[in-house]
């Protein structure tokens, strides 16, 4: 009796203990790369590992694949490029700035999308999101072709000079950190539950009595406004704001991120990012298209490689060993 | 000058005209996607591709072998169809048992794919491939002039949608598809060979997208981005008209392109957006679509 109680409590201690580890030394990673690398594609890689992260609290975590996430992380980009640029706000308000306008465009999108299921939910993201590809093509703030160029990075809190790419690296960082951390918790709560039930069985959870419509929408704005957070980080760190964010093939790009990172789970999108992002760099200078090779990745990884780097590594022994569970569907 | 709504006749149907050749090509699509959604139960990212491969196609047998639009016109779909009955085959097969959503993230990476070759190898601009001679010049009507080539497009697309809606409703081999898109497991236990169903299927659709390609080769310019162009809108499309039904794929892409032109007659900045707006209202009143059995 004593024995397995003892079991059972070490089995529950160890992964909390490798976590913690793990957690550690991921962080003091980002902390000192700065000192290795080139801190714009530093800060880079973090926009697009939290809005990878974003997306997957819809995907992994309430099983919705939004084919139209672009028009959040493209529309937040703008918004805080547009409130930084012409209406001279301090950095942090840009950024609140593009979060809420991409909630808000993430509630009306939602609201419509989520009277679909499945494959068509997917299709009417990607077409809503076209559409507001188009208002941005044509609207007058957006400056067409052009985009809003030379945004200013200001100021944060009116003391510390953004421009210093040390101190823009680190105000990056707290930024993701914090998103990340918002992720985690609303994964971790009881509302997060409902979520993971929702992308189990829809059915079993409406029958369960939770009004599953609401709950996806909730998901839906969330996951919205987390990505408008890495939009407008992105525009500040490029100091401008284009077309690209908002395009198809960036709604692809982070679907693939997520996929080839893991589906459902809390770091995997973060691995996902870092590979495209440092595959994208790479390939910038030659003349190979990167289409080419996404596409490949992309239906490499469906047909042999679902569960993605880090849902590979912790169904592995190893991963298995250190206590990790990951538990999805596939 | 005659005058409708307050609009120029000839501004009028011209548009019309073109909002006709534009809903041949959503219906040729849309029908091509329910035709593979209904049996395989696969959203077809890649159509917009193969539409574009059967241009490219037409395009590469004019340009390096002197072969003509009408062999191309039966070439390239036959090719485009190998392809995706071999890509079917050997790749999408493997994904029926998943979740749906992985059919359509493989067929997205496959256009992706395709789409970054052709764009490599022939780059972003356009090719311009001339009009057969058969059906160069135009005909005037009395109230318009109606270039040969536009019309010869609505009313051949026309005949392959109602050919495809008769094989499929009439014949027995459509008989079989019908069964076997409501029940595989029994169709199966019949003797019909399933799994070879499904190839004929999803070549049957990638032919028919490439069909659309060399009819579109003439009208517009043969372009690696030409099926991306097209595929967003023709989901719009799919997702007004529901999936359930050929004939309501058929109607709601002809109804469409038809409200695209005269949208670009009434208020041409919204010309981009309104079969996305149509999309919404049709959400909100019938979330189903105009033709959808289920949600």
């Amino acid at each position: 009796m004593t024995l397995t109680l003892d079991l059972a409590k070490r089995k529950e201690r160890s992964p909390f203990i490798v976590q913690t580890v793990f957690l550690g030394v991921g962080l003091a990673c980002l902390l000192l790369a700065p000192l290795f690398f080139y801190p714009v594609f530093l800060m880079k890689l973090l926009c697009f590992a939290l809005f990878a992260c974003a997306f997957n609290l819809l995907l992994g975590y309430t099983g919705l694949l939004s084919f139209g996430h672009a028009a959040f992380f493209g529309g937040a980009a703008y918004f805080t490029a547009h409130a930084v640029k012409e209406w001279g706000v301090p950095p942090e308000l840009g950024i609140l700035v593009g979060v809420f306008g991409a909630a808000l465009l993430g509630a009306v999108i939602g609201f419509f999308a989520i009277r679909r299921q499945g494959i068509y939910f997917a299709m009417i993201t990607l077409a809503l999101a076209q559409m507001f590809y188009f208002f941005c093509l044509q609207s007058g703030f957006t400056r067409g072709e052009d985009g809003i160029q030379s945004v200013p990075r200001g100021h944060l809190l009116g003391v510390i000079d953004l421009l210093q790419p040390t101190n823009m690296y680190y105000f990056v960082l707290t930024v993701f950190v914090i998103g990340i951390a918002i992720i985690w918790r609303i994964i971790n709560s009881p509302f997060g539950m409902v979520l993971k039930s929702i992308r189990e069985n829809e059915t079993r959870a409406v029958s369960l009595g939770y009004s599953v419509r609401n709950y996806k929408l909730a998901a839906f704005v969330m996951s919205a406004a987390l990505t408008g957070l890495a939009g407008g980080l992105k525009a500040l760190v490029f100091q401008f704001a284009t077309l690209t964010d908002v395009s198809w093939q960036m709604s692809g790009e982070v679907i693939l991120m997520t996929l080839l990172g893991g589906i459902g789970t809390l770091i995997g999108p973060i691995f996902g990012a870092g590979l495209v992002v440092t595959l994208q760099n790479y390939l910038a200078t030659s003349e190979f298209p990167v289409t080419i090779i996404t596409g490949v990745v992309f239906m490499v990884c469906v047909l042999l490689f679902r569960r993605g780097i880090v849902g590979e590594f912790y169904n592995s022994r190893l991963g298995r060993k250190l206590g990790f569970e990951h538990r999805h569907k596939h | 000058m005659t005058m409708i709504f307050g609009i120029p006749l000839q501004a009028f149907l011209g548009q019309l005209l073109i909002g006709l050749i534009n809903g041949s090509f959503y219906a040729l699509l849309s029908l091509g996607l329910a035709i593979i959604f209904g049996l395989l139960r696969v959203i077809n990212f890649a159509h917009g591709a193969q539409y574009m491969l059967g241009a490219f196609i037409a395009w590469l047998l004019l340009s390096y072998l002197g072969i003509g639009y009408w062999p191309a016109l039966i070439l390239a779909p036959l090719l485009v169809g190998l392809i995706g009955a071999a890509i079917e085959r050997t790749m999408l097969r493997q994904l029926y048992s998943l979740d749906p959503l992985y059919g359509l993230l493989f067929t997205f990476g496959l256009a992706l794919t395709v789409e970054g070759t052709f764009r490599y190898l022939y780059g972003a601009s356009g090719q311009p491939y001339a009009t057969p001679a058969l059906l160069a010049g135009g005909a005037n009507l009395g109230f318009m002039f109606l270039p040969i080539y536009r019309g010869w497009v609505i009313v051949f697309s026309l005949i392959v949608c109602l050919g495809t809606w008769l094989v499929i409703e009439k014949t027995k081999l459509g008989s079989y598809l019908r069964a076997a898109t409501e029940n595989p497991v029994l169709v199966q236990s019949f003797g019909i060979n399933v799994p070879f169903l499904l190839t004929l299927t999803y070549g049957l659709g990638a032919a028919l997208a490439a069909l659309a390609g060399v009819l579109a080769a003439p009208i517009y310019q043969v372009s690696p981005l030409m099926g991306s162009n097209i595929i967003i809108v023709v989901f719009a499309v799919v997702v007004v008209g529901g999936m359930g039904s050929i004939m309501g794929a058929i109607v709601t892409g002809y109804l469409l392109g038809v409200a695209e032109g005269l949208t670009k007659v009434f208020y041409p900045e919204a010309s981009n957006i309104v079969i996305f707006v149509i999309m919404a209202i049709v959400l909100l009143l019938r979330p189903a679509g105009l033709f959808g059995r289920d949600a």
